[in-house]
């Protein structure tokens, strides 16, 4: 049948064409995942022109090749955000997955990513599950692991010496997940524990409940737009003299909205604008000229996650079908991290300092978290020990 | 770590009195959302999902002109008329054409409207939480008990409340637009039989609830962070208090708003440390949130129980 002979040698002939157009053509594929819309798409858009700024410093080509960056937003649904997964490994056959922004998101679209041997780069979502047992090879962490910015307040709290803490958090996981790691290193007096409904924006009886208890210190997780109400209507209820020691409470993302209001709070992360590293100078002096507004620890996190890959595709010379070497590559972190010192463990999540932060005014008249001292150092997460991974 | 027991000190009498002060306040709020929310729903038979949209646009609205005006008393002035026109526009563009179809389509269209105008908001004003300062003249506090200033602020919502509280009252029992919206509440069908222009009459009470949920927004701009979706959790508060205090009737609503407001305060506040007093200090803490966020829905299930048509049913619908 010499019909079907010709088709099959102009097939062969094709493919062959078409593999070599890719091998001159080298393209390097990468999908952002996070919340771009609902009440917390600042921080997905953070996290997107973080990743962005970092593929610029790197001239548009991450590892010197050219890259391609697909962006979806989760809508923080994890139904949703797994179907985006799916559409990112299948349709677009991404090399990387960049996100997301909170942890259950992440544990939903954890599995078909991995499974799929594409690369997950989590650039600030660190659940304890993928810290610990459930590591995976095909995971690496640039944030932190949940557990450690509690940890620091508590830290600072017990070493400071305050005899008595009022903790506050909104009744879900993630509020009972902070005030455990607000007591992990505080062994003084808890005042009262006090968990809120989750989404609650007035904390006039909360507030009362404080001044009733008299306590040396208060520790407080109030993410997003609870977290400005808490702030504004502690300082106008007059108990700012109480040290507010805070996690995801106070940062660049509810400052513009805070301001005045809050500083003088104190925050626990691995990093701030001022942090004074020549990278993290150029960072943030690039990025606000960039997007106009100051960036917080998610655009930070962001863009080492592009300057990971962006060093790891050098080392192993632009050859993305090669895992094995990749993984080794990636796990070597050999970038400069904007925060300094930055390495990784076993378990894929960074051993980095952690540092109180506290807000402050700047000049120009904007609001940004300020290093104040060093809580910890080299601190590695608690789980690495039940990672199987080497 | 040590538990504290004795819930002497948490109950005190001060912290008492800034807990009914707190719990008035959110009463009141309540009111200025519950009361338009009231009308609409027993003079016309429409529920109106997106009631709580026309709150969140006042607080947005304020928000504007005082970055237009940078006066306080100005912006709120100002968004009232603003949300007033807001609402009469989304009554002609939308829920007028709704009045007749029945109550789930009411409720999926006006849904709608939330998501919609959610939406909308981020993309006119961004998803970031806007903020507005509180003027100078009310920036002051009074130290109510030891340790906590009470903001003189929030003492002007509860008077700006009450206020607007005793206005409607006298708007509703004597004037003749005020006749003919009791009367609508009781029987409309029969009001316009008699020969009222009803469309319009509907459109004064929507105008009216739109005006009065933007200005409970105004309102709380200073205190709480102007963002989108921030109408859609009082919207559920203010369906539980015209449940409680019975469509239909204002003097209801009224009532309802502050009993509502007052015990989800205290329950919120004492409800840990009063189960402490009969159980171990870690389960009262597991338990007691819980039960506080519940206290409402269990006083709107009792009188239901006891009075179905709700605590003051406007006359005739009972």
């Amino acid at each position: 049948m010499p019909t079907i002979k010709g088709f099959t040698g102009a097939g062969i002939f094709t493919i062959a064409a078409l593999a070599t157009a890719a091998a001159q053509a080298q393209e390097l594929k990468i999908g952002i995942m996070a919340v771009l819309s609902g009440p917390q798409a600042v921080l997905g858009g953070q996290l997107r022109d973080g990743f962005n700024l970092g593929i610029k410093h790197a001239g548009g080509k991450l590892g010197g090749l050219a890259t391609t960056v697909i962006v979806q937003d989760d809508e923080l649904k994890p139904d949703v955000a797994v179907g985006k997964a799916r559409q990112l490994i299948e349709r677009d056959k991404v090399d990387f997955v960049v996100g997301p922004v909170f942890s259950n998101i992440l544990l939903a679209i954890q599995r078909p990513i991995t499974e799929a041997n594409v690369f997950l780069i989590s650039p600030n979502a660190g659940p304890s599950p993928l810290a610990g047992k459930s590591c995976n090879p095909f995971f690496f962490n640039t944030s932190y692991q949940n557990d450690q910015p509690p940890e620091v307040l508590g830290k600072f709290a017990q070493d400071k010496g305050f005899k008595k803490a009022f903790l506050l958090a909104p009744n879900y996981q993630a509020g009972k997940d902070m005030i455990g790691g607000f007591k992990k290193h505080f062994k003084g007096e808890i005042a009262d524990e006090v968990y809120t409904p989750l989404g609650q924006l007035d904390f006039a009886a909360e507030l009362a409940r404080i001044a009733a208890a008299k306590p040396d210190a208060f520790f407080v997780f109030m993410p997003g737009g609870m977290g400005v109400n808490l702030v504004k209507q502690y300082r106008q209820a007059g108990l700012d003299r109480i040290p507010f020691l805070s996690v995801f409470t106070v940062d660049e993302s509810t400052l513009p909205a805070q301001q005045d209001a809050a500083v003088g709070f104190f925050s626990g992360m691995t990093w701030a604008p001022n942090t004074d590293t020549p990278a993290n100078m150029k960072f943030v002096a690039d990025f606000e000229r960039e997007y106009g507004y100051v960036p917080g620890s998610y655009a930070m996190q962001a863009y080492d996650a592009a300057q990971l890959i962006d060093s790891a595709v050098k080392a192993v010379g632009g050859k993305l079908a090669d895992k094995a070497a990749m993984r080794a590559a990636l796990r070597k972190a050999d970038f400069p991290s904007v925060r300094g010192a930055f390495k990784f463990n076993s378990n894929g999540f960074p051993i980095q300092d952690f540092y109180l932060v506290k807000v402050a005014k700047r000049p120009d008249g904007k609001f940004q978290t300020e290093i104040v001292q060093k809580v910890f150092s080299s601190y590695a997460d608690s789980h690495a020990a039940d990672c199987p991974l080497k | 770590m040590c538990e504290r027991a004795d819930p002497g000190d948490t109950m005190s009498t001060p912290l008492f009195v800034v807990q009914l002060f707190n719990g008035l306040q959110l009463g009141v709020l309540l009111f200025l959302v519950a009361a338009g929310l009231t009308l609409v729903f027993g003079v016309m038979d429409f529920i109106n999902l997106a009631h709580g949209v026309q709150y969140m646009l006042g607080a947005y609205l304020a928000v504007t002109f005082y970055r237009l005006t940078g006066s306080f008393f100005a912006s709120v002035l100002l968004a009232l008329p603003a949300s007033m026109v807001f609402g009469l526009a989304l009554e002609v563009a939308i829920f007028r054409h709704l009045y007749e179809r029945d109550h789930l389509e009411q409720v999926l269209a006006t849904f709608g409207v939330i998501l919609f105008l959610n939406q909308g908001v981020k993309i006119v004003w961004g998803a970031a939480p806007l903020n507005m300062p509180i003027p100078d003249i009310l920036s002051g506090s009074i130290p109510l008990m030891e340790g906590l200033r009470y903001p003189v602020y929030r003492f002007a919502i509860i008077a700006a409340g009450l206020a607007v509280a005793v206005a409607l009252y006298v708007f509703v029992t004597a004037t003749r637009v005020g006749m003919l919206v009791r009367a609508g509440a009781t029987n409309a069908p029969m009001v316009s039989a008699l020969g009222v222009d009803i469309k319009r009459l509907f459109m004064i009470v929507f105008g009216f609830g739109a005006m009065l949920a933007g200005f409970a927004g105004a309102m709380v701009a200073p205190i709480l962070s102007v963002e989108p979706g921030m109408g859609d959790q009082i919207l559920i508060l203010a369906f539980v208090v015209i449940v409680i205090g019975g469509i239909g009737s204002i003097r209801g609503a009224f009532i309802a708003a502050l009993l509502v407001g007052v015990i989800d305060t205290l329950g919120r506040s004492f409800m840990t440390d009063m189960l402490r007093l009969v159980l171990a200090p870690s389960t009262a803490r597991v338990i007691g949130p819980a039960l506080a966020s519940m206290t409402i829905y269990l006083l709107m299930a009792i009188v239901l129980a006891v009075r179905p048509a709700g605590l003051f049913p406007a006359k005739g619908r009972a």
